[in-house]
């Protein structure tokens, strides 16, 4: 789950990381009256949850209020990167002179946490990280016994920081591996931490992401919660509760297990297609979930054939073949022709159960994945 | 031979009480597999699928000599019972546990350097030895006894190559779904290593997938030090960058590492034949014999 700026900042802010003065607006006029309260010059902010906000036009530096209203006629409404703007944080704009960057994650090919720091903060950090690696300190973690006061020195002095500075981004530091550690946040990251020319450190942007497994024992931060999905299609696999993604091709695909519904995919490419979606039903699905899962493909409007692919374990083969049954009989015509694939437990019992005249049995995943193929080429030609 | 597990193994099921931990107890008696008690705390004295029922695994493991556990224990609880399966000095424990913590599962694997004690998973099918035993939640009326080696990230995928395999008479000796979670106890070079001792493993079949550099580790170790061949697949190869596709792992960065390419070519180059269906990974395997 990730969390908006404003939210992480209000999360940094309570936990006594210093952040510049800031409101959150919706319209134009609450923008006027926010920057008015916080003094020119302010930053507008788009406050959706991707990368590279600035690049795409959705942070505008203002001086005055023809300019304030301006920056949110432009950025109020506009589409970012597929998320529409509803939201603006107005932030007092930080006379700085150094940038920094100060971040916490898993590492996982250690199982370990690790905090890193760098010089080179206010640009896209991930680029550093490929150019010039050695520009950012790194600082593994034992995660029985946390960032060690010694640890967080050692990361801000290999980063080579200031020494006018250190002491004041090794707290921030500190804090940001206590918020990451107590939160059980999966990053939390400041890029750029503002230097100021009184030496004062500022976070000027924040990233919290929060681990969803761990969502039960973070009650304050679930609450923050903020749905947002990019079509209706995404909106209807999160109220189905499915592992859902939007592909660009015209052959649906459901399955069970993520690696197996990954295989199909690959497999419907391997023969000539092209994926619509990922769409996976989870363990033991009953009938209705995958009735479900029949109505999201279907709802794509790119989607011609339709591949059912069932390896059961924990999934029993009759309730898929009475979900798709109990689906498909509310048609007088199917709108795609549907293929089905089913193996493993109760698969026998679920072929006898399943409607022949509503869909198109196969006995292996190849012969499946072939024949949806075939009928997607069909509605082509 | 096998690796793990066999029909000596005694398991306790931590959680057998629950509706998951029950029903799989019984699935894995039926299969054979010699299960001593369940481990429950404030059941003990109970009986459930016809085993005693302890409050502590330690207790299961005094007066059972239980020596491997299989864990059905709802996220909350559960790095707590891997601890207490580790502390237990069992030889083997299996988490089947979907969506523990990563927070959790950092400070498991930190104890997991300090123990002897095996950790497959989390949120893995387990584990079976045809004919033998099985730990887990697979279906063990696809599988057969024989000689190839498997070791998979993705539960349902196991299920398919372990069909491919057996359809075409290729026995299993032991096959191991370790987990798709960012933090697992054993990882394809452990299990690798595991085959590589085990005489009657003739040749292993590798199913990774996107996301993480597990592969391209397991690639150096197959080079490195294996003489028994493996077969590999990966899953994925169609995944868009930046998009997570259900497991945890299974996020392809964009930044060239992870992705489904790197790893078969990391394979390829340790001389694993990788697959593009897999079908073609028994026909692979069919070769290496």
């Amino acid at each position: 789950m990730k969390l908006h700026e404003y939210q992480a900042k209000s999360v940094f802010a309570d936990a006594g990381i210093p952040t510049p003065d800031s409101q959150l607006a919706e319209s134009a006029d609450e923008v006027l009256s926010a920057a008015e309260s916080i003094g020119y010059p302010v930053a507008v902010k788009a406050q959706v949850q991707v990368g590279g906000r600035g690049k795409a036009g959705g942070i505008e530096l203002v001086e005055d209020d023809e300019e304030a209203r301006e920056a949110a006629d432009s950025i109020l409404g506009m589409d970012l990167k597929g998320y529409t703007v509803e939201r603006v944080l107005v932030e007092e704009a930080v006379d700085f002179v150094d940038e920094l960057y100060v971040g916490v994650t898993m590492d996982r090919g250690e199982g370990k946490p690790v905090a890193m720091v760098s010089r080179k903060g206010g640009v896209n950090i991930e680029e550093v990280a490929e150019e010039d690696p050695d520009a950012i300190a790194r600082e593994h973690v034992d995660p029985s016994f946390g960032l060690q006061p010694y640890q967080a020195r050692r990361v801000v002095y290999d980063a080579g920081i200031d020494r006018e500075v250190a002491g004041d981004v090794s707290s921030v530091l500190t804090t940001l591996f206590s918020l990451w550690d107590d939160r059980d946040a999966s990053d939390t990251e400041i890029n750029p931490l503002m230097v100021t020319s009184d030496d004062e450190v500022i976070a000027a942007d924040a990233v919290m992401n929060i681990d969803e497994d761990a969502l039960f024992r973070q009650s304050e931060l679930a609450e923050m919660e903020e749905e947002s999905y990019t079509d209706d299609l995404e909106r209807k696999a999160g109220e189905y509760g499915f592992d859902y993604v939007r592909l660009e091709g015209d052959v649906g695909i459901i399955g069970n297990g993520a690696g197996l519904v990954m295989t199909t995919l690959d497999l419907v490419d391997y023969y000539g297609g092209e994926p619509a979606n990922f769409l996976d039903v989870g363990g033991g699905a009953k009938a209705d979930r995958i009735a479900n899962a029949l109505d999201m493909v279907f709802s794509d409007e790119n989607v011609e054939s339709v591949v059912f692919n069932i390896f059961g374990g924990i999934t029993r083969g009759d309730e898929v073949a009475k979900g798709i049954n109990n689906a498909l009989e509310q048609f007088d015509e199917i709108p795609k022709p549907v293929v089905v694939r089913l193996a493993g437990t109760n698969a026998e019992e679920g072929m006898e159960i399943l409607n022949a005249d509503l869909v198109q049995v196969e006995q292996t995943l190849e012969e499946a994945v072939q024949r949806a193929v075939e009928n997607a080429q069909e509605v082509q030609a | 031979m096998s690796i793990l597990v066999d029909d000596d193994t005694r398991v306790v099921v931590q959680g057998i009480t629950g509706g998951e931990g029950k029903f799989h107890a019984e699935q894995m008696m039926e299969y054979g597999t010699n299960v001593v008690a369940g481990a429950v705390p404030g059941r003990g004295g109970q009986e459930v699928a016809g085993v005693p029922v302890y409050d502590t695994v330690n207790q299961a493991v005094r007066e059972e000599n239980a020596d491997a556990s299989v864990i059905f224990v709802p996220p909350a609880f559960a790095a707590d019972a891997i601890f207490e399966s580790l502390d237990s000095e069992l030889d083997l424990a299996v988490a089947i546990t979907e969506g523990i913590p990563t927070q959790d599962m950092s400070k498991v694997y930190k104890r997991l350097s300090e123990v002897d004690t095996h950790l497959v998973g989390p949120n893995c099918p387990g584990l079976i030895t045809p004919g033998e035993a099985k730990l887990g939640i697979l279906p063990g009326n696809i599988f057969s006894s024989g000689n190839v080696g498997l070791v998979s990230r993705s539960g349902t995928l196991t299920y398919q190559v372990v069909d491919n395999l057996t359809n075409r008479g290729l026995g299993q000796t032991t096959a191991v779904g370790i987990g798709g979670d960012p933090i697992i106890g054993t990882s394809f070079v452990d299990a690798l290593s595991l085959f590589e001792e085990d005489p009657e493993t003739e040749a292993v079949v590798m199913c990774g997938e996107i996301g993480g550099e597990d592969e391209e580790q397991a690639a150096a170790f197959i080079d490195e030090n294996m003489e028994t061949p493996v077969a590999g697949f990966i899953a994925g190869r169609t995944a868009p960058p930046g998009k997570r596709m259900g497991h945890a792992g299974a996020i392809v960065s964009g930044s060239g590492t992870g992705t489904a390419e790197s790893k078969i070519d990391a394979l390829n180059d340790a001389g694993v034949p990788v697959g593009d269906t897999p079908e073609e990974v028994a026909d692979n395997v069919e070769e290496l014999l």
